[in-house]
């Protein structure tokens, strides 16, 4: 049953993942990355992360790629041609390189299988929010402090670098 | 009541903290530079009060006591060599701590009178306390590396104070000067040092004593001989003496204490400490007695010829440290040690009388220019002198008193010291080898010329007619304005002056005694402190040749006089010079010339090394030095135009190199 | 049960897919999102090793990766915005000026 649940899920996260590098609208691709997010989501509920999943669903699909919606709106931009109809030296290449990565990646994974372990019976009480909380409030306070102070940055930084002028300069 | 070790640090600190004290709060503040009786007063106790503190140490001392150590910290250790600062008072340190503090004091208390009228007048002080700091390190130091500290440091105030008034280039270049023949001489010196821990295995005096044994034959020879080098520089000796006369540059105070009493002892101090050493070695011994007796001789011929007091008084000095370095020689350290203490006594008592004279003619020239006469002269030149004894009283008694002692007419200081040299000088002539004669011969005719020089300086400047209105007729009458210094300059004077007439009892001859009174009676005192201390020579005259001798001296020393009285004392100074100038001829000329030796030095060294460095050497920093250094540069520039052609601006090329780069790195970590 | 590899296999498709978007699409925004789907790869990895080691702290690295992608996405945003008001477009080949 699991299995067949990771199977499912992985092939929506593979399409989702090459619809959104491959389509046409900028759009298109926001969603579908947000499709993403959720079959990661179900994912790491199968590995029994429950907290991270509900935190992948809140943060990065409804936040994060809000945002990069909101901005694909703003900047108004427009469709383009499809990729096959951009045949150039620079597209081979970025493929050919892309999928050396993956061998590499496979072949990694591949020759330490012997010593992988299966799932931990334990984890079903690791994943839990208690157990995360736990440890972030105790282990991990200093960095919990310090990315509080790192996302108030971000924040006044992203304000500063966008904020709206009297007219936007045209190019000269 | 207080034990004497700990005593140590205090004198030795007590000096610096007037330095530190007048030299920042004067550096700091304008308000305190016009303080002067306050800047004085610290000055000479920071002085006085280290010379109380030697008395009371040297009363708890006997003959046979042990030396004093005070240990401060361990200073270097590396490997095998270890060197602590630790300061040492035994009987031979105890003696230079005595004067070098005690005259040191008198001459602070000199200069609050002398330099009053200078804008400087903290900073000499200061100068002056560093003196004295860097003076007893050297005497009290109980290794060779503390010694050598000193040294140096006496080298630097000397530069520092002869060219107190460095605005006038001849001063400033006249303390370069002395510190540049200084140099050549340490490096002898830390030479010989070098040999020394090579096979003593240590710099401290107790161990160097310990394990003399352990030195070869030649090698002995050549530490003797490269130490007395480095003493031939700081105490003026043949070849190293030229920097001494034109040290005058700097003012009086200094040249009484630094180049009368104390720093030109240096070099005294050092072979006798090392008197052990020179036992080993009478090859150098003998080197050592003919420069001196060589440089005795060669500077009183120069004296004769001088017009300037000051310059007298130096050539002076000179020939008096030639005799000490002859005593030493000859074997003769407990007589060595004698005379620098007496010649202090009246070399310091003659400087600051001629510091009274020229500025009783400073005076002059000022009050002349007062009235509207603006008459230039050398106050320093003896011949615009004479008849100042009348004016003058406590400067002309306490001179002439000094001059006494310098010719050696008994009893005051200077002839006990003289006699003692000359007999021991003849004893290593019978004992060590004929040349002593030679020497001894030489010592006596120096001791002639001495007392003719000294007397003529004496009645060239005190006695006949004031001679300036006759070579600078507008400056007629200007007699009145010469009058006696004030308190703090003569009484200084009159100290020193008494004490060259009785403070040549501390070694009165055993055999004067034994003669008249108990065949074995011990009346000299300072060979009886000195003896156990020192590899000194045995005296194997016997009596009636010490009575000659003795005889022999005063009857020389009368007969200058006698004859100084007959030509100069009859107020006939112009004349009895020019007389010898043609009797003489040549060798007159000769003598008055210095012996052209700063030329020959100028024609010989300075010239062919600036040469060099003008031609040679500076082309070579230009081209070579310069060139590699503007290399590299342009080899970074030569770079930086090939590699900016990196930045392209092309985003997506920026991120193929970065995946490329990856799959590199993690391809060479996996295979 | 789902052994390891499958999960670091999934996550290494990912993370190809991502890295081929970021070199072949020209539009700066979907290059970004390629980045993105990148940082989710890696995630996804943490996870599954922190899964099956029985061990928290894989987790509480991808919480703070979470955050710091979070950081990046808006800051990352506003430069984009900057860009595209000074050029007017926000492809990437035409954006060049920072050259020698």
């Amino acid at each position: 049953m699991l299995t067949y649940l990771f199977i499912l899920l992985a092939t929506f996260a593979v399409a989702s993942a090459v619809a959104t590098v491959l389509s046409r609208s900028t759009v298109t691709s926001a969603l579908f990355l947000v499709l993403n997010m959720v079959t990661l989501a179900g994912v790491y509920l199968l590995l029994k992360a429950q907290y991270l999943a509900i935190i992948q669903i809140l943060v990065y699909a409804g936040a994060i790629m809000v945002l990069f919606l909101f901005v694909i709106m703003l900047l108004n931009v427009g469709d383009e041609e499809p990729v096959w109809k951009q045949i150039s030296i620079r597209l081979v290449a970025g493929f050919l390189l892309g999928t050396a990565v993956l061998a590499q990646l496979l072949y990694a994974v591949a020759s330490y299988t012997d010593s992988l372990p299966m799932i931990a019976t334990a984890m079903e009480d690791v994943g839990q929010v208690s157990a995360i909380g736990d440890v972030l409030y105790s282990h991990y306070l200093l960095p919990f402090m310090l990315t509080a102070i790192l996302l108030t940055a971000a924040v006044i930084g992203a304000l500063l670098i966008a904020q709206h002028r009297a007219q936007p300069k045209s190019r000269p | 009541m207080l034990d004497s070790a700990s005593l140590l640090p205090l004198i030795i600190a007590l000096p610096l903290a007037g330095f530190l004290i007048n030299g920042l709060v004067g550096l700091l503040s304008e308000t305190y530079r016009s303080r002067k009786t306050l800047i004085g007063t610290i000055g000479t106790t920071a002085a006085f009060i280290p010379f109380l503190l030697s008395v009371w140490v040297f009363l708890g001392m006997t003959p046979d006591s042990d030396p004093i150590r005070y240990h401060f910290l361990n200073w270097i250790s590396a490997g095998d060599f270890v060197s602590d600062i630790a300061w040492r008072a035994d009987q031979i340190s105890i003696l230079w701590m005595l004067f070098v503090t005690g005259i040191g004091s008198l001459i602070h208390l000199y200069s609050m009178g002398y330099m009053k009228e200078d804008e400087g007048y903290w900073k000499f002080f200061a100068y002056l306390n560093l003196f004295v700091f860097a003076m007893l390190n050297l005497v009290m130091g109980d290794n060779l590396l503390l010694l050598f500290l000193g040294w140096e440091g006496v080298g630097v105030c000397s530069y520092l104070l002869i060219g107190f008034w460095y605005q006038d280039i001849l001063k400033a270049e006249a303390a370069k000067k002395a510190f540049v023949y200084n140099r050549i001489g340490d490096f002898a010196f830390l030479i010989a040092m070098f040999l020394l821990f090579r096979h003593v295995g240590s710099i401290q005096f107790d161990a160097i004593l310990a394990g003399l044994g352990n030195i070869p034959a030649d090698t002995a020879f050549w530490i003797g001989l490269l130490m007395f080098i480095g003493a031939t520089g700081k105490s003026a000796q043949i070849p190293l003496f030229v920097w001494l006369p034109d040290a005058m540059a700097g003012p009086t105070p200094v040249s009484a204490l630094i180049h009368a009493a104390t720093m030109v002892t240096s070099g005294i101090y050092l072979v006798s400490r090392m008197s052990g050493l020179y036992a080993l070695t009478p090859d150098a011994m003998l080197i050592v007695a003919v420069i001196g007796a060589l440089t005795a001789l060669v500077a009183a011929t120069i004296a004769l010829t001088q017009t300037d007091i000051k310059r007298v008084l130096a050539y002076s000095t000179v020939s008096q440290l030639g005799y000490m370095f002859l005593a030493l020689g000859s074997g003769a350290y407990i007589a060595a040690i004698f005379h620098v203490i007496t010649h202090a006594f009246f070399k310091a008592c003659l400087f600051l009388g001629s510091g009274s004279v020229i500025h009783a003619m400073h005076h002059v020239e000022h009050e002349l220019d007062h009235h509207g006469k603006h008459v230039r002269f050398d106050p320093q030149d003896m011949r615009n002198m004479g008849g100042l004894k009348a004016h003058m009283p406590s400067t002309y008694w306490t001179f002439l008193l000094a001059t006494v002692a310098i010719a050696g007419i008994p009893p005051l200081a200077g002839f006990f010291s003289k006699d003692e040299i000359l007999a021991m000088v003849f004893n290593a002539g019978a004992t060590v080898s004929a040349i002593y004669y030679v020497l001894f011969a030489m010592a006596l005719a120096t001791a002639f010329l001495t007392a003719f020089y000294m007397f003529r300086l004496t009645y060239g400047t005190f006695h006949g007619a004031f001679k300036l209105p006759k070579r600078h007729p507008e400056a007629a009458g200007s007699e009145k304005y010469l009058h006696e210094s004030p308190w703090t300059m003569t009484a200084p004077l009159w100290i020193l002056g008494i004490l060259s007439v009785i403070g040549g009892f501390m070694g009165f001859p055993d055999f004067v005694v034994q003669t008249f009174g108990n065949p074995d009676a011990h009346a000299n005192w300072l060979h009886g402190w000195l003896i156990p201390n020192v590899s000194e020579a045995e005296l194997v005259l016997a009596k009636p040749i010490k009575w000659g001798i003795l005889l022999g001296s005063v009857l020389i020393a009368s007969v200058a006089v006698w004859l100084a009285n007959r030509t100069y004392g009859q107020d006939k100074t112009a004349e009895t010079d020019a007389t010898l100038q043609t009797r003489f001829g040549g060798a007159y000329q000769l003598w008055a010339d210095k012996y052209r030796v700063d030329e020959v030095y100028e024609a010989t060294v300075a010239d062919p090394v600036l040469k060099l460095s003008d031609k040679v050497l500076a082309v070579f920093d230009l081209k070579v030095v310069d060139g590699l250094v503007n290399a590299v540069a342009g080899l970074t520039r030569f770079t930086g135009s090939l590699l900016r052609y990196v930045q392209t601006g092309n985003v997506s090329g920026y991120a193929f190199y970065l995946v490329a780069g990856v799959l590199i790195v993690v391809g060479l970590i996996l295979f | 049960m789902i052994s390891l590899p499958w999960f670091l296999g999934l996550s290494a498709v990912l993370f190809s897919i991502g890295t081929i978007g970021v070199l072949v699409r020209r539009n700066a925004i979907i290059m970004f999102m390629s980045v993105e789907l990148m940082l989710n790869a890696v995630n996804l990895s943490l996870v599954a090793f922190s899964a099956h080691l029985g061990d928290i702290h894989g987790q509480m690295l991808v919480f703070f990766a979470l955050c710091v992608a979070a950081a990046e996405a808006a800051v990352g945003l506003a430069i984009i915005i900057a860009i595209y008001r000074n050029n007017l477009t926000v492809d990437i080949t035409k954006i060049n000026l920072l050259r020698w």
